[in-house]
């Protein structure tokens, strides 16, 4: 008996680890489900993995020790695109081009632009489309 | 019947009632058009979105020795130089120098005119540098010098074409994505994007031009300016609807206001990739309810305002003129269209959001006395067209061509 979860991930490989299977490991060994949002692996060359794993607990924090053990940045903080509020002018061009609905009209009356940063794949369609460069990426 | 002094009056004496148009439209179902335009003085409309025929005229003051700048650029950026010796003036859609525009396609466009503009109301310090061919009067031959606004004479913003009375929405009718100043418009008819603040919007609440005209004083990015002229490419002679509203881009303002009094929340650089660089400007454009007809218009619903789909892929490059088909705000506002039976997510380019806001601040500016209206000193007209840019071979006029 264990609880399910989802966790966002961001890894971030030096050039030496681009050339290992990672993913094949995640989900034959921890039995983890694992959706890629956004990936640069290319031999001899720096790379980062965009993902989110779901599975029981225990598997995941076992992955995370597993991942622990290659020459990897994990980033776990959840954060990936940012939005600035103070730059955004709620135009609204950004809302139609998200494709997982994380930008959405948050009030129908005001038109308000709103962020849910949980539903945020990583795509980075915001941060081309934004006339305002209200969005932006850590990574 | 009301007169702009009786409004002028009631404002100055803190007794004026102001709605917002988008507050008028309940208010008049409410209590009737009749006792509404009894009581109510002004109608406040704005609008929130990029206007690329924006720019100012800058003056730097005289430097010892003097300089007669021939050529001259703001953080990078070119500023004409074919007026005075220190007047410049600093376009929004500039490019900067060096920028590789579309050679990697699309481009970024990060920084431009726009974004100098942006920069210079929000206080920031920028570089000057001007080139001379020397003049007797004006003999040093280059400067370098880092500014602000408050270093300048005058910062005055000229705006040529402002405020398009109704759009088109766009779409892209091909398989390759589209890059406009329109947005981004995914293959296939994905998407479609419209800019205008519909029933907020200043000249679809006057759409026959009885009170905004030239002379007519807006708020603009938060400083008092007013039209100076009719916008370019205004065209009164348009399609309109029974409600006599145009069902495409029809009027257009020309404004001006000193920077120097404006807000930078309001005037924004704006990057549009594989297009270019504008700039994101807000204006209020108070309306006076001089009459029932007056009021009876500025009631206008986005239900009631039709905007035309073209396909910017094909129709609108090539000029062809071709309308797609006709949809309203209200269906733009809902996330969706019908385009010949598929269903089109829509996106915005212009804030309503910010409109909203626009018009609030300029209807508490109004009531608490702050602002007065203008009486318009010019008609914009209602009986011109768009003439076309024709390729023409040249006359020889001596040989009786």
């Amino acid at each position: 008996m264990s609880e399910t979860a989802t966790k966002k991930l961001m890894l971030f490989f030096p050039r030496w680890e681009s050339e290992k299977p990672i993913i094949y490991h995640l989900v034959k060994d921890y039995n983890l489900v694992v959706n890629v949002y956004r990936a640069k692996i290319t031999p001899e060359e720096e790379g980062y993995l965009a993902l989110d794993v779901s599975g029981n607990m225990v598997d995941i924090e076992r992955a995370m020790d597993f991942l622990g053990t290659f020459d990897v940045t994990i980033n776990d903080a959840e954060k990936g695109v940012t939005r600035d509020t103070e730059r955004c002018t709620h135009c609204g061009h950004c809302v139609v081009h998200c494709p997982s609905g994380a930008l959405y009209i948050g009030d129908e009356a005001s038109r308000e632009v709103a962020y849910n940063a949980e539903r945020c794949i990583e795509c980075l369609a915001c941060i081309r489309v934004c006339p305002y460069a209200a969005c932006a990426s850590g990574f | 019947m009301k007169t702009y002094e009786q409004i002028n009056q009631r404002i100055e004496s803190g007794k004026a009632v102001v709605l917002t148009a988008d507050e008028i439209i309940d208010y008049v179902d409410k209590k009737g058009l009749e006792a509404a335009a009894e009581e109510v003085d002004v109608v406040t409309t704005a609008t929130f979105g990029p206007m690329c025929s924006s720019g100012c005229f800058l003056n730097f003051g005289h430097s010892k020795p003097k300089i007669r700048m021939s050529e001259a650029w703001v953080e990078d950026v070119p500023v004409y130089t074919g007026i005075a010796a220190v007047d410049v003036y600093l376009g929004a859609t500039q490019l900067r120098h060096g920028d590789p525009a579309n050679m990697y396609y699309p481009g970024e466009f990060r920084y431009g005119g726009g974004h100098v503009i942006e920069d210079l109301i929000a206080g920031k310090t920028l570089q000057l540098f001007a080139l001379s061919y020397g003049t007797d009067c004006y003999p040093l031959r280059e400067m370098r010098t880092y500014f602000t606004i408050d270093d300048l004479n005058q910062a005055i913003m000229v705006n040529p074409r402002n405020c398009y009375q109704n759009y088109n929405v766009a779409i892209n009718d091909s398989d390759k994505t589209v890059h406009s100043y329109m947005g981004c418009l995914e293959p296939r008819r994905k998407n479609a994007n419209y800019c205008s603040a519909g029933q907020l919007s200043p000249l679809l609440n006057d759409p026959a031009y009885d009170t905004i005209g030239v002379g007519t004083k807006v708020w603009l990015a938060g400083a008092q300016g007013h039209v100076y002229a009719e916008g370019t490419q205004h065209a009164g002679d348009c399609e309109r609807t029974p409600g006599g509203v145009p069902t495409g881009g029809a009027g257009t303002l020309a404004l001006t206001a000193d920077m120097k009094q404006m807000r930078p929340e309001f005037v924004r650089g704006a990057s549009f990739r594989g297009y270019g660089i504008s700039l994101g400007l807000g204006v209020g454009v108070p309306i006076p309810v001089l009459n029932e007809d007056v009021l009876k218009r500025a009631c206008v619903r986005d239900r009631d305002i039709l905007a035309p789909v073209v396909d910017y892929s094909g129709d609108y490059p090539r000029n062809t003129g071709k309308i797609i088909c006709h949809v309203s705000y209200e269906q733009l506002r809902n996330g969706e269209i019908e385009v010949e039976g598929q269903t089109v997510a829509v996106g915005s380019l212009s804030s309503y959001h910010t409109a909203l806001e626009i018009a609030n601040l300029l209807a508490d500016e109004i009531r608490s006395g702050d602002f007065l209206l203008a009486r318009p000193i010019a008609p914009l007209l209602k009986d011109t067209k768009m003439k076309p840019l024709v390729a023409r071979e040249k006359r020889d006029e001596r040989n009786g061509d």
